[in-house]
């Protein structure tokens, strides 16, 4: 087994064991740290398949921002354990059944379609690292458009968050 | 010796990484020692000085102390991340600091690898940032598994504080990239090479004059220092999000400050100080004596303070510091050695210049208020370098656009 | 050193999807469930990027870049909102939640 593997397999075990830990954990605060172990995990892996521009961004925005305002807001409201009282039936009878349903779907169409034949060979992981110029160049160029919208929709969020966090006078 | 030889650069890396880690702990240590030596000359006072000659035994009865006192873990509380806090600050803080580039990269051991930085990142910066905004977590966990209402209301604002300037600290900074082009630091360095009139460095100080400003200011915030502690306001919560921790889990969170303090002020250094290189025209070969003659001069002053004012076995420690300064100095006399620490040298004379500043800092002003801090961070701070980084921007673009 | 294939990035990207989607049936607390669209995106963007790497191209990249910013804008309305809800309503049970109006 050569590095890459052993690290994929690492940060991969790694990621769903987060993922169940996610699941299963009972306060909130655990699920939030699992998520972000999940998300360094994740990290990780973009880095080996060459983006380390998007891992950097994973951690500074996902792990960063958007998970510290998580555990901010837990702390806030102070929520304790999770109540589990009534659970739906449908979910538990259901929901599981067609989870793994859709997991075998999934990974028959890897096996057998044209493109997942292709991919599953491993076509085209040679290339080297991603540039973060090229990278910078795409979205200021080809995807201007998307971006400036992605601005215009943060800034109705800042304005979203503002008002639903004002006190009523 | 197969596994060493066919990885060279691993080996390199762990061997950089032991050398550094020991460097950057010991530095730490010392660093305790010089800011309790600063405040306490400010404020005419002593500082320490019974432990070893001035106190400089100090940061070493301190570890033995933080290490054999009992370890209080509060029933309430979480016991898993209440001992995960301090960790992840500690390892969040050190781990920052290897990507910092201690001097030129032209330094090459014989296999081809970076004497001076354990790694060299295309996007370096972008990955410092990754790290330190992951140092949130230390606080804000601490404060959250500690079950004290105190420790709470620490890690609350600690994170909302961090948060905030966060934004202001990254922007202040994107100024500088603009400039250069680039997020390597060694690129970055070497993008400040050069003099105006042949005697000023064309360092991003002067072009960056606001951005450094804000950088500073946003910088002593996520670091938690007066006069933005607010997180540790003792006069309101005790000790803050630390207030349950005690024995070396508290002298974790305490390193973990030191080592955020001295990443900040590497990237200082980094960003608008010109990094590892010399403030004086390389023609001015003189300048390769300094770092000696620095040395040889401490080493003056303390034969002379030995013989004059130490008694006893304060006399005998000071002799000791004494000749290591000496022997020191002589060997960077050495021409060779000389030229190849002057990027270290100039790199930790910033650094130390910086450090000073956080430290004087602390001894004149007093804490924000809660309210006037965050308005402080977003009214005023957050305008100003977004303002500095349009501004920026535009005299770049400015002859692109006129040439059409 | 052979590089992991992009089949194997692609079946993690699903099983991380499919404990997002348990997660978000099984889980009551309404932050935790929050958590769990948000480890669908990540596995989502997982598979974004082993494509982009499997064609070769940047536009997988593009896409997860934009995919983060929507989900920090989800993250901030969604914590605004649930920080209302859990003033009203005194609980983060969404079981409680069962009502339009305040």
């Amino acid at each position: 087994m050569s590095i890459p593997i052993i690290l994929f397999l690492v940060c991969a075990l790694v990621a769903v064991a987060g993922a169940v830990v996610l699941i299963l954990a009972r306060e909130p605060i655990h699920s939030a740290l699992a998520l972000v172990v999940v998300m360094m995990a994740l990290a990780v892996l973009y880095l080996l398949l060459g983006a380390p521009f998007i891992a950097a961004v994973q951690i500074i925005v996902y792990a960063g921002a958007i998970m510290v305002l998580f555990v901010f807001v837990i702390m806030l409201l102070n929520a304790g354990v999770e109540e589990r009282t009534d659970f739906s039936k449908l979910a538990k009878f259901a929901g599981v059944p067609l989870g793994f349903f859709l997991l075998l779907e999934i990974a028959h169409w890897l096996a057998h379609s044209p493109i997942g034949a292709a991919i599953a060979n491993g076509a085209g992981s040679s290339a080297g690292e991603s540039s973060t110029t090229e990278l910078s160049e795409m979205l200021f160029r080809q995807y201007l458009f998307p971006f400036e919208a992605t601005s215009i929709l943060i800034l109705i969020a800042i304005l979203g968050a503002l008002v639903l966090a004002r006190k009523e006078e | 010796m197969d596994f060493v030889s066919q990885h060279p650069v691993l080996v390199a890396a762990v061997v950089k990484i032991a050398v550094l880690l020991f460097i950057v702990m010991t530095a730490l240590a010392y660093l305790t020692w010089l800011e309790r030596k600063v405040i306490a000359h400010i404020q005419s006072r002593w500082g320490p000085y019974n432990v070893g000659a001035h106190g400089l035994l100090q940061p070493l009865a301190d570890g033995i102390k933080f290490l054999f006192k009992e370890d209080v873990t509060p029933p309430a509380a979480d016991r898993l991340i209440y001992t995960l806090a301090p960790f992840l600050a500690l390892a969040l803080g050190l781990s920052a600091i290897a990507l910092i580039p201690f001097g030129p990269p032209s330094a090459l051991f014989p296999n081809g690898q970076q004497i001076f930085s354990v790694v060299d990142l295309n996007i370096g910066l972008l990955f410092l940032f990754a790290i330190t905004s992951m140092g949130v977590y230390g606080i804000a966990l601490a404060g959250w598994s500690s079950n004290s209402k105190y420790a709470l209301l620490g890690g609350l604002r600690s994170s909302a504080q961090m948060i905030s300037y966060e934004v202001s600290l990254t922007i202040s900074v994107v100024g500088v990239i603009v400039l250069a082009g680039t997020l390597n630091f060694n690129e970055l360095i070497a993008a400040q090479k050069g003099y105006w009139l042949h005697f000023i460095p064309r360092w991003n100080l002067l072009p960056q004059f606001v951005g450094f400003l804000c950088y500073l200011t946003a910088a002593i915030a996520e670091t938690n220092r007066v006069p933005f502690d607010l997180p540790e306001a003792e006069t309101e919560l005790v000790a803050g999000f630390h207030t349950e921790y005690s024995a070396f889990k508290f002298a974790m969170f305490f390193m973990a400050e030191y080592a955020n303090m001295i990443t900040v002020s590497c990237l200082a250094t980094i960003l608008f100080l010109g990094g590892w290189l010399s403030p004086f025209p390389e023609t001015w070969t003189w300048q390769n004596y300094l770092p000696g003659a620095g040395l040889l001069m401490l080493a003056a002053y303390c034969a002379w303070n030995t013989v004059s004012e130490m008694r006893g076995i304060a006399r005998l420690q000071l002799g000791v510091v004494t000749l290591l300064a000496g022997g020191g100095g002589l060997i960077c006399l050495y021409p060779p050695i000389a030229a190849g620490i002057q990027g270290p040298f100039w790199f930790t004379a910033k650094i130390l210049a910086i450090l000073f500043f956080y430290i004087w800092m602390r001894a004149t002003l007093p804490r924000f208020r809660y309210d006037q801090l965050m308005s402080f961070g977003w009214k005023l701070l957050l305008p100003v370098s977004l303002a500095n980084l349009v501004i920026t921007a535009f005299v770049i673009i400015w002859p692109l656009l006129r040439k059409g | 050193m052979s590089a992991v294939p992009i089949s194997f990035y692609l079946v993690l990207s699903a099983i991380l999807f499919g404990l997002g989607v348990v997660a978000f049936v099984f889980k009551r607390n309404i932050i935790t469930i929050f958590m769990s669209i948000e480890l669908m995106l990540n596995a989502v963007n997982l598979a974004f990027v082993a494509f982009a790497r499997a064609r070769g191209e940047l536009d997988g990249l593009v896409f997860v870049f934009f995919v983060i910013v929507v989900a920090a804008a989800e993250a901030a309305v969604g914590l605004a909102i649930v920080i209302m809800l859990a003033q009203n309503r005194q609980s983060l049970n969404v079981e409680r939640v069962n009502l339009l109006k305040l």
